[in-house]
């Protein structure tokens, strides 16, 4: 038998989620400009409505009213297919987060998460993979070489930085002794995964930002040299899809690095799930502040840090984790 | 230390822009707040008045000659006391390229730059501006010169009686 109520539940919660996190999205956009913007000396978007903040409304109205273009040499399908595959992988990701402790509502306890997987770390890094297919893709149906030297970079990039993110979650997993999200969070009860392994934290953090293709790692859509990468054909919605697929790839990366290295929802006085939005939105901050700060890297500089220098870190941290865990448990 | 250098190089950024982002931006704002041109901004071309309130033109065709893309036309005439004017005058602004040859050209201070800048239209023959649109009812950068004071045939004084003039010469006494 079913049991229906659960069913409801997690209707409920899946629901919740995709408001929020597509609103915030949306509201991530405006504030990206905005800083961006105050750092630049400029005002950033602010016509529309008070302070701008109908802004990606109207955007949004923009995106789909415009004219979507399906150029004549596209592999059609495929076309269609990635910004697809860039938004869905993105938002998947989201079912295996823990935002809250759980919270118990007429005797019965409701995990704050949608599917609380005892894989949830390789879950989310296989996720994380199959979202370069919607760079890949997109790239290589537009027919077009800016396209295609885009999604190529795209995917040489998402390929390197991937190990190292993989092998910075590896100390956290040895840390935590469990796949499971909601197990790391708990496991950061004493200390944040910050202050007991920073190099990990730094490598995550890195490679994270490579893996959301943003600035300073943003070569696969870099606009001085290939127009703008692997989306360079989409108009409209499409294109609005893969941009917004950035954003809230940005948001759920935001979150996972919160869970994997900042303690999550954990925190005094406040209710767990303001400390976890207070994080998310720290994170999310960095990222613009990074974008406003930091220059693009070359293409083999890229490769260079990744390959040479991050994953034999990576790999030396996850040693030294291991014998200090050995040492220190006997 | 390359490898200090380096991560003082990354650092030092973020700390940069993050002062930055607190300063007043220096955007202003358009149609809110407008910037004041310089006096000597070249926008809006206008035809002065001279403080006598007659028109400064005297349509001697050399603003039109030495405009470079041929923006300007007119036609003259001759008033009954010799003074000459322009029946129509014309200046086609989507032409226009505002570089001032013809502010340069004129002999009589009439054709000048003014620092007006707001006057898009949505059709370019709105943009063709005759001589009631062009005449202001002031002297522009100079209130004071009025060309017939100073040369010209004797409109306002008899020929050569003006302070600064010359009565005319009889060319036969300067032979030899």
């Amino acid at each position: 038998m079913i049991d229906w109520l659960s069913v409801l539940l997690i209707v409920i919660k899946l629901v919740l989620i995709f408001a929020v996190v597509l609103t915030m999205a949306a509201y991530l956009v405006l504030a990206e400009r905005k800083i961006l913007a105050r750092m630049q000396l400029r005002y950033g978007p602010n016509r529309v409505g008070p302070f701008g903040m109908l802004q990606p409304l109207a955007d949004v109205i923009k995106l789909l009213t415009k004219e979507d273009l399906i150029p004549a040499g596209a592999d059609r399908w495929l076309f269609i297919l990635a910004p697809g595959l860039a938004a869905v992988t993105a938002l998947l990701s989201f079912a295996v987060i823990p935002f809250s402790p759980p919270v118990t509502i007429l005797g019965r306890e409701i995990p704050m998460v949608v599917c609380d997987l005892n894989v949830g770390v390789l879950y989310f890094l296989g996720l994380s993979s199959l979202a370069v297919y919607g760079v890949a893709l997109g790239g290589w149906a537009s027919n077009s070489k800016y396209s295609l030297l885009g999604g190529i970079r795209g995917l040489a990039q998402l390929i390197s930085y991937e190990l190292s993110m993989g092998l910075a979650l590896v100390p956290v997993v040895l840390q935590a002794r469990s796949f499971s999200l909601t197990d790391i969070v708990l496991a950061q009860q004493a200390l944040p995964f910050l202050v007991t392994n920073p190099v990990a934290f730094l490598i995550f953090l890195i490679s994270v930002t490579a893996e959301s293709r943003r600035v300073p790692f943003d070569i696969p859509e870099a606009e001085n040299e290939i127009v703008a990468g692997f989306h360079t054909e989409y108009s409209g919605m499409r294109f609005g899809l893969f941009f917004v697929g950035e954003y809230i790839n940005m948001i759920i990366l935001s979150s996972v690095t919160t869970v994997f290295f900042l303690g999550g929802w954990l925190g005094p006085v406040l209710p767990g799930i303001v400390w976890f939005l207070v994080k998310v939105l720290a994170v999310s901050f960095f990222f613009i502040w990074m974008r406003g700060t930091l220059p693009r890297l070359r293409y083999d500089q890229l490769m260079h840090f990744g390959w040479k220098f991050l994953i034999p870190l990576a790999l030396v941290n996850v040693l030294v984790t291991g014998a200090v865990l050995l040492w220190l448990r006997g | 230390m390359p490898i200090l250098r380096d991560i003082k190089g990354t650092m030092l950024p973020f700390w940069v822009t993050l002062r930055n982002a607190f300063r007043k931006p220096v955007t202003i704002q358009y149609p809110e707040e407008k910037r004041q041109p310089p006096a000597r901004y070249r926008a809006r071309i206008i035809l002065t008045r001279d403080p006598d309130g007659g028109e400064r033109c005297v349509a001697c065709y050399l603003c039109s000659a030495a405009c470079p893309v041929d923006c300007i036309s007119m036609q003259s005439a001759e008033a009954a006391n010799g003074r000459r004017y322009a029946a129509w005058f014309r200046i086609n602004f989507a032409r226009c390229i505002y570089c001032g040859l013809c502010a340069e050209a004129c002999p009589t201070w009439a054709i000048q730059m003014s620092p007006d800048y707001e006057f898009s239209k949505y059709s370019s023959i709105d943009m063709v501006y005759e001589k009631k649109d062009l005449l202001v009812d002031h002297g522009g950068k100079d209130n004071e010169y009025n060309y017939y004071r100073h040369a010209g045939i004797g409109v306002v004084n008899p020929r050569g009686g003006n302070e600064d003039e010359n009565p005319p010469v009889d060319i036969r006494t300067n032979m030899p």
